[in-house]
């Protein structure tokens, strides 16, 4: 538009300097917000008159009192007299148990499989391809039913089967053998884990050397000292026994060793294998976004295989993985709710329980809620954290 | 493990010389190009046969496939050493269509008939036009009359009749039809300038995320009818309903908010220096770019609320898993639960499979471009 007549003159905002973009988005925020807060105020109105006419207390005091319902399998000491809130530390810790064993299990089944789909053997990549593409395309609380039935339709104990000596499976779960746990081998393992710590700021310290004079200092000497020899000088020290308990059969049960519930294990497989197919693509994934040119430059620079994976490609390929590994790992952990279905009684089961017992059904799920934000959000953090560790820096 | 020290790309048997049989030179180079190769090859060939073997034995050549109306007895004796299919013949029509009146099942019927065409002309990509739109007005509108009826002659069925795989794709449809929007307006709101409005959006996507689904569900069915005024009842189906479109908004928003921010900056300062309002920026310029970027992984989305909307049967809602679970009850046939939960699982795995196949090709055609 080019005319030579003279412009009009800027019309006078009527906000002054208060330009009208900045009105409009008050007027949205104002309205957005404005109807949040009413419809929360409708639905805590109806509330509170609805808790009122059915004569619901609400509060959190209904923790203190005797809980009254029986776990059958957990972590923590319990008895049916305990409180409410003892009921739901032990489901908490009974969620925990479930959710960590099985990132861990997940994560090394799922990166075994996912490697595997790159295997140059044609059959093993398509049995992996078909274990990812059947997995993921079943329902996992589908799976999860599948699996319950199968646990319950193993023979009884006395008829357990045997795979290995001193593992029993039957439909009272699967039986290991186990050694008795007290505080002496906790203390054995509190050395080990302490050696961690001291060989991590250790190799720190060596690869700083290195980075000065270029000349490599091995770690694994302090690696001896710290993991083997100390937790070994404790173990003297302290007498500890570490004999291994066999599980055995008695009568109609089984006596020793470790028992894994049927349910229990059933979400256990569940979780893993389902979780596993979705990892193993994360894997996969994240090993192709790995340039070709990085292996070759790899092979001409003549490192040997462990150096090269170890150094070049899984830190490039991490960066990839470590994301959608974390979405990965709070959907198994929010999807061990489903323990709900076959009687595992985690956090959401023990209550559901508590609300079909006291009717306190604002505060039951208010807990859920809040145990599950709680781990989401830690895991995020230390996933996060070690997300920006690996992270390309860009200079 | 060898496998990873071969790696995919690494340059292989593509310039042996080829010579000998194709099928030989096949079996050399894709199952024994080494010994660790061949000694995996054969002790996973092994594997599989057993697998196999013992799986034909158990799943045809000692299954019982059909046995006369309510006796299971055929399927008792070969209990243990054979499948027994007879099951699903007998329970069939409860598993697919649940309670819903026997004599009027074909409407149910129709009514999934109806559902897997709209999804069929919905992946047409030569169909993706406005009038796309009209049929997916229409299409649920059909369905509802077929299944309620109370018109046009149809008797009417209450919603607490209805079940089976009609409950399951009506929950994973109205969930994405009506998630879809919700995550549009949510994913904006989230990159939005306005500060209220921002968190707001974050708020909703990070406490839906954040906690199971089933904690949403109990929401929906335990806690939904004290929040609502005393008197005003809706049913289970529409209050489970109302909780997956809740939690599909929340995951279809931050898909579509990475298909936002894969739009370059240019496209909105040109709309912006067009003197386009923020609606007509987004709806012409902005949204068709983003969604374009994320069809991928708004398949998958979808796949996994099909999955997951077999969860409502921990509120009892009768879906097609919960048909399953509630038909294998019945004493005589309560032992069969696993012949059910894999015809089942084989419903399931067409659906999402059929989904996964499409993003895949919808990969290919995107990644072409």
């Amino acid at each position: 538009m080019t005319s030579d007549a003279p412009r009009p003159p800027p019309r006078r905002r009527f906000f002054g300097a208060f330009g009208r973009r900045e009105l409009k988005g008050l007027v949205w925020q104002v309205l957005v917000v404005g109807i949040a807060v009413a419809v929360i105020a409708f639905l805590w109105s109806n509330t509170v008159t609805n808790l009122s006419a059915r004569r619901i207390t609400t509060g959190f005091a209904f923790l203190g009192r005797e809980a009254g319902m029986p776990i059958a399998d957990s972590l923590l000491p319990y008895n049916p007299r305990d409180t409410y809130f003892w009921a739901f530390v032990v489901g908490v810790a009974n969620t925990l148990r479930v959710a960590v064993i099985g990132i861990v299990l997940a994560t090394i089944l799922g990166t075994l499989i996912g490697i595997s789909r790159l295997s140059s053997n044609w059959l093993l990549s398509r049995l992996a391809a078909v274990y990812v593409e059947t997995l993921r395309d079943i329902p996992l609380l589908l799976q999860l039913l599948f699996w319950y039935v199968l646990m319950q339709a193993l023979p009884a104990a006395r008829a357990a089967w045997r795979p290995v000596e001193g593992v029993f499976l039957s439909n009272r779960g699967l039986i290991l053998p186990a050694i008795p746990f007290g505080p002496p081998q906790l203390a054995v393992l509190g050395t080990a884990a302490l050696g961690c710590a001291v060989l991590y700021v250790i190799r720190r310290w060596l690869v700083a050397q290195q980075m000065r004079d270029g000349k490599p200092r091995p770690a694994w000497p302090f690696a001896v000292a710290l993991l083997i020899a100390l937790p070994a000088v404790v173990f003297v020290l302290l007498g500890v026994s570490w004999t291994i308990e066999w599980p055995e059969l008695r009568g109609f049960n089984f006596v020793g060793g470790l028992t894994l519930a049927p349910e229990y294990f059933a979400l256990l497989i569940a979780l893993v294998t389902y979780t596993s197919a979705f990892i193993a693509e994360i894997v996969r994934s994240g090993i192709q976004s790995v340039p070709r040119g990085q292996w070759d430059a790899a092979n001409a620079l003549g490192l040997r295989r462990s150096l090269m994976l170890r150094q070049i490609i899984l830190p490039q390929a991490l960066r990839v993985i470590v994301p959608p590994m974390t979405s990965q790992y709070l959907n198994l952990t929010k999807n061990s709710s489903l323990a709900v279905a076959i009687g595992y009684q985690d956090v959401v089961s023990i209550a559901n329980t508590t609300l079909n017992q006291t009717g306190q059904a604002i505060e039951a799920i208010a807990l859920i809620m809040a145990v599950f934000l709680t781990i989401s959000l830690g895991i995020s953090f230390f996933m996060n954290w070690y997300n920006a560790r690996i992270a390309l820096v860009e200079r | 493990m060898t496998a990873i020290t071969d790696m995919p790309d690494v340059p292989r048997a593509a310039r042996r010389p080829q010579i000998g049989n194709p099928v030989l030179r096949w079996l050399r180079t894709n199952l024994f190009s080494s010994i660790p190769n061949g000694i995996l090859t054969i002790v996973l060939l092994a594997v599989l046969a057993k697998g196999v073997i013992s799986f034909i034995q158990w799943g045809i050549a000692n299954a019982v496939w059909f046995t006369p109306a309510n006796d299971s007895s055929a399927c008792r004796a070969v209990r243990g050493l054979g499948a027994c299919w007879a099951i699903i013949p007998e329970k069939y029509r409860f598993i697919l269509f649940g309670t819903y009146p026997f004599d009027e099942q074909w409407r149910p019927a129709l009514s999934v008939l109806l559902f897997i065409a709209l999804f069929y002309l919905s992946t047409r990509r030569a169909l993706w036009r406005r009038e796309l739109v009209f049929v997916w007005i229409g299409a649920p509108g059909l369905i509802s009359v077929l299944m309620w009826g109370g018109v046009l002659g149809l008797s009417f069925v209450s919603q607490d009749r209805w079940g089976g795989l009609p409950v399951t794709l009506i929950l994973a449809t109205f969930g994405l039809a009506f998630g879809f929007p919700l995550g549009i307006l949510v994913a904006l709101g989230r990159r939005s300038k306005l500060p209220a409005i921002r968190s707001l959006s974050v708020l909703y996507v990070e406490l839906i995320r954040g906690v199971p689904l089933v904690s949403l569900l109990f929401m929906a069915s335990v806690m939904f009818p004290l929040f609502m005024p005393s008197g005003f009842n809706i049913d289970k189906l529409l209050r489970a309903q109302i909780a997956i479109i809740l939690f599909a908004g929340a995951y279809l928003a931050e898909v579509i908010r990475g298909g936002l921010q894969a739009v370059p900056r240019g496209q909105y300062e040109a709309a912006d220096a067009l003197g386009l309002s923020y609606w007509r920026k987004n709806r012409l310029i902005i949204l068709p770019q983003a969604i374009r970027h994320v069809i991928p992984p708004l398949v998958n989305t979808f796949i996994a609320f099909f999955k997951d909307t077999s969860l409502v049967l921990i509120i009892g809602i009768f879906d097609l898993l919960t048909t399953a679970k509630t038909a294998i009850i019945d004493p005589a046939w309560q032992q069969f639960s696993v012949e059910v939960y894999i015809f089942v699982a084989a419903i399931y795995f067409v659906f999402c499979f059929a989904m996964s196949r499409y993003s895949r090709s919808l990969e290919a055609h995107t990644g072409a471009r």
